[in-house]
């Protein structure tokens, strides 16, 4: 007899996500994925200018706080014919890409760690034991230090004994399946605290060309933030070199802590490269960061395109077959339980579940705010797992550098990234490649920058005069949870209709056309040993990185092994 | 409310009895007070069918005077999550500082280790005692509440249940004070903010999207120092952060005095970092601390950075404020008291500084067709230039008067 199991809230996500599911003798047999959250900003902004649309459209997610935002101004851009100068593109790219990495960061160890380290296990950790396992994989960061780390436990202690546990309180501690020394418990925690650090300083690129973070500022036609050498005000060379700083900051953290960091945790999880197979169909338009206006066409050659049923060859992306589904959102479509290509879609809300409080939803076909996006009829993942698997299959040479030694180390299949800890893993990598691509652009922006190339925006199509009287457009931007693309239609310099299609709708749906969405795939079957502490299924959600508003083995498996048998 | 007002127990060595103690709060009255709520507490886990566990009057009051931390909740309700993440920005005082030091933060869900039913109890058990509460989002009334559910319960109902035993209430972010984006028209959800839900308690709105992050920490770790949330405006906003206006202290001032304005992007003005009024700046009719403050580490801010300020820390600012990039339709001139529009400004910049008339009056053209197309599609209240600190700090600045009646009136 299978017996019903509800995860509400979902906590450490963005947004709003309900799991019903139902688990029998220690196993997950069915699950639905359920976005309890409707706020209604593509509504919010019929009839609005276009040139406004990115500062309502941003507020989708303050997670993601870029990508929506810079979505929206590329769909703006394409639809009234609006080329913007270079060094306005290489801005957004290093306000997107700094974004990204300082989001992967925080997912790993502010959402999701905590899935797989026992904060509760960090007082029976030997200081020292700690200090030598965490310099022998970790020899170039400094705060890998018997001072650090006896402060990072002393606190802990604090905590634990005064039995007011803050964020801790009611985690799942007792149960049997955290699995990491207590060492490595105390080294993630520490981490934890030190990429709370970090993340505050290195998002500082936002603030410089945006203004701010979250929500920095962005501006169709370009950039506003000029740049002039012999300005005290503008983008100058101080600015520069604090840019150049924090780029160095940034490779240092994910190079030395973050991925080592992943490895080591994942090492001792290996069967979580078996558990959390999704839909193996994906899309991924360029590696992570790329951004653009109308169909994509990215500068390094990666071909952008789907991979379908399995097969690891990319077919080039019709945008035609992108549609979104009603069937099991509360929606209601004009034309019925049909698939809408997102320039003739409609946003309709048409709640039909029961009025609040309520136990379960999953008895009636609709059970969510989200809808579900297909293409060509299928439900695809998006992200960093998908972007790396296509790059590695399209021979990409950075990324076949980075993930062939691990996949030769792991004796996995390229097939295996479609898991947990694949997911977990390709988001990483990213991380480490999204890093190093920050320095190339900003080389590029300072390059230009010395031969005159100093123009941040374009006045040509700024005045709705110089309009189309209608026109439609699209962004397209590979963000840290996946494709991210933004649909627009404009008429008489205003917009009659705009569609966000967002990563965690593409990962987050829930069924149409037949197809359960790639969460709820995800989770059937899965490990669940004790339905009142869905620790197992938590790591599974947690590796989408979640982010609902917008709807390891090892590395080294020897190494590692030897590193934690020492620490043992 | 057990705790006297005017000093907040803190934190650190003293515990909750000794704080009473010492206050003069005497052990009947805790007891009272501890009463009571297991009346109200064991009324829960009877109905629910598992009162496995005897609330006594006792037990709460051991478990409470044992404390040496404010309990905290934070709730996110109908939001982005922006302003946690502007939390996880601020400088000094950091989230960790907060959260591991400060106060024990109970529920949260995008920091904390639970989830679903383990997380719901966490909440149920700091409901019941005395705690700090902060909301971030907005609650959707539509559809019975459906528009933002959490463990199955509608936003409104979670809000009410935390206010219950809330001794400090605190609206975090536009959705909170508000609603934002999900309230603007035509408003789909029916959002609406904490105060309009919260009418027995005051509710301190820290105004802004997100608002800026040490604002929002500082709000906490001044009522945890001074035993009461700070002095209010009559949004209650704290005066400490939303006295003045942007205009009122922006580094640009002296641009806008001499009637050195941007008049489109990337031009020369805006390469000399001019005054982006004439791009639309909301700075005039803005209450807030970017300037003084400035964001992320103190690093910069969004009219440092050359963008105009879309005025985010006054209600409704995406139906009053949009188009966004249109230049304010009326604004006083300082020191006048009177109602003037660019071109007396830059007049009296002129005499000032002698700025080129004739470039001024070009640029002034420009800013009269934009003005005249915006005051026919949006109501823009008139800004007034009086230094707000004369005013009687109770009743706090008249900081955005929205109604046309105010408006007149002032006129």
């Amino acid at each position: 007899m299978s017996e019903r199991v509800v995860i509400d809230p979902v906590t450490r996500i963005e947004g709003h996500l309900r799991i019903e599911a139902l688990a029998e003798n220690g196993e997950i047999t069915e699950a639905w994925s359920q976005t309890t959250q409707f706020k209604g900003i593509e509504m919010v902004m019929q009839n609005r200018d276009p040139r406004d649309a990115w500062a309502f459209a941003q507020r989708i997610c303050g997670v993601c706080t870029v990508v929506h935002a810079i979505a929206s101004v590329r769909a703006v851009e394409d639809a009234i014919g609006y080329p913007i100068p270079k060094a306005a593109d290489l801005i957004r790219n290093l306000v997107l890409g700094s974004q990204m990495v300082q989001d992967h960061v925080i997912h790993f160890y502010h959402l999701h760690a905590l899935d797989f380290v026992n904060v509760a296990n960090v007082p029976n950790a030997d200081v020292d034991a700690a200090v030598a396992a965490a310099v022998s994989l970790q020899p170039n960061y400094e705060l890998n230090s018997t001072a650090r780390f006896g402060a990072v436990q002393d606190q802990v202690n604090r905590i634990l004994e005064s039995g007011q546990l803050s964020i801790f309180t009611n985690g799942y501690w007792d149960h049997p399946d955290y699995r990491l020394p207590a060492e490595v418990d105390l080294i993630a925690v520490s981490h934890y605290l030190d990429a709370l650090t970090w993340q505050r300083d290195i998002i500082r690129i936002n603030t410089i060309f945006g203004g701010k973070n979250p929500h920095p500022n962005f501006l169709v036609g370009g950039m506003a933030s000029a740049i002039n050498m012999n300005n005290e005000i503008t983008i100058n060379q101080v600015k520069l070199n604090q840019v150049q700083g924090m780029i160095r900051e940034i490779i240092d953290f994910v190079e030395n802590v973050y991925l080592p960091d992943v490895i080591a945790i994942l090492g001792a999880y290996p069967d979580y490269l078996d558990i959390g197979r999704a839909n193996p169909s994906y899309m991924a338009l360029g590696k992570g960061g790329y951004n653009c206006a109308g169909y994509p066409t990215p500068p390094d050659g990666f071909r952008p395109g789907v991979m379908l049923d399995g097969k690891l060859e990319v077919i080039d992306l019709d945008m035609d077959k992108i549609e979104e589904y009603a069937t099991s959102g509360w929606y209601r479509y004009a034309g019925g339980d049909v698939g809408l290509q997102p320039w003739v879609g409609e946003t309709v809300p048409d709640y039909t579940g029961p009025t609040p409080p309520f136990d379960w939803l999953a008895d009636s076909d609709r059970y969510t705010w989200s809808k579900a996006p297909r293409y060509d009829g299928r439900a695809v993942q998006v992200g960093p797992m998908p972007r790396v698997l296509s790059a590695y299959v399209q021979g990409d040479a950075e990324t076949r550098d980075d993930v062939e030694p691990i996949l030769a180390q792991l004796g996995a299949q390229p097939e295996q990234m479609n898991s947990t800890a694949g997911r977990i893993l390709a988001r990483a990598i990213e991380g480490v490649e999204m890093a190093r691509q920050l320095q190339r652009w900003f080389d590029e922006l300072t390059t230009g920058i010395k031969s005159g190339d100093v123009a941040t925006f374009n006045p040509d199509k700024w005045e709705k005069s110089t309009w189309p009287s209608a026109s439609k457009g699209v962004g397209f931007a590979e963000v840290a949870r996946g494709t991210l693309s933004h649909w627009i239609r404009v008429t008489d310099g205003t917009i009659s209709n705009y569609q966000a299609v967002v990563p965690s709708t593409w990962n987050g749906c829930g069924r149409a056309n037949g197809e359960r969405g790639p969460y709820e795939e995800s989770l059937v079957p899965h490990p669940l040993v004790r339905p009142e502490q869905p620790l197992e299924p938590l790591r599974t959600i947690h590796s989408f990185d979640p982010c609902q508003s917008c709807g390891i083995h090892v590395l080294d498996v020897t190494g590692s092994e030897v590193a934690w048998a020492k620490v043992q | 409310m057990i705790i006297p007002d005017g000093e907040l127990w803190v934190t650190g060595d003293e515990t909750l009895g000794e704080h009473l103690e010492r206050r003069g709060v005497s052990r009947r009255r805790f007891l009272e007070f501890c009463g009571t709520a297991a009346a109200v507490l064991t009324a829960g886990p009877v109905m629910a069918g598992r009162a496995e566990a005897t609330i006594t009057a006792d037990t709460i009051a051991q478990s409470l005077a044992g404390m040496t931390k404010p309990v905290l909740v934070w709730l996110q309700l109908q939001e982005c999550t922006g302003c946690m993440e502007s939390v996880l920005r601020s400088g000094e005082t950091t989230v960790e500082e907060l959260i591991l030091n400060l106060v024990s933060m109970d529920y949260n869900e995008l920091l904390m280790a639970a989830a679903g039913e383990a997380a719901d109890k966490a909440l149920e058990e700091a409901n019941k005692q005395p705690h700090i509460l902060v909301v971030n989002g907005s609650i959707p009334l539509a559809d019975g509440g459906a528009h933002c559910t959490i463990a199955g319960r509608s936003a409104e109902s979670i809000l009410r249940d935390s206010a219950e035993n809330a001794i400090a209430i605190f609206a975090v972010g536009a959705c909170a004070h508000w609603g934002c984006v999900q309230a603007s028209r035509p408003n789909p959800s029916e959002a609406v903010g904490v105060d309009s839900i919260i009418t027995d308690k005051p509710v301190v709105n820290i105004a802004g999207c997100p608002p800026v992050p040490e604002v929002i920490t500082a709000s906490l770790v001044y009522t945890l120092a001074n035993g009461a949330p700070p002095p209010v405006d009559g949004q209650g906003r704290p005066l400490f952060a939303y006295a003045d206006r942007i205009h009122d202290f922006c580094p640009k001032r002296g641009r806008f005095d001499a009637g050195q304005f941007v008049r489109t992007f990337d031009d020369e003005a805006a390469r000399n970092g001019y005054c982006l009024y004439e791009v639309g700046c909301r700075g005039p009719e803005t209450f807030a601390p970017c300037p003084i403050l400035r964001w992320n580490l103190s690093q910069d801010w969004p009219i440092g950075a050359g963008h105009p300020c879309i005025g985010c820390t006054e209600v409704g600012f995406y139906d009053r404020f949009t188009p966004f990039y249109e230049v304010l339709p009326n604004l006083r001139v300082p020191g006048t008291g009177v109602e003037a529009d660019a071109t007396t400004v830059g007049l009296v910049g002129l005499g000032a500084v002698g700025v080129g008339i004739a470039a001024h009056a070009g640029v002034t053209a420009v800013a009269e067709r934009r003005r005249t197309k915006a005051a026919e599609k949006v109501y823009l209240p008139l800004v007034g230039d009086l230094p707000t600190r004369e005013r009687p700090l109770d009743s706090g600045p008249d900081s955005a008067p929205d109604s046309p009646t105010q408006r007149e009136t002032e006129q």
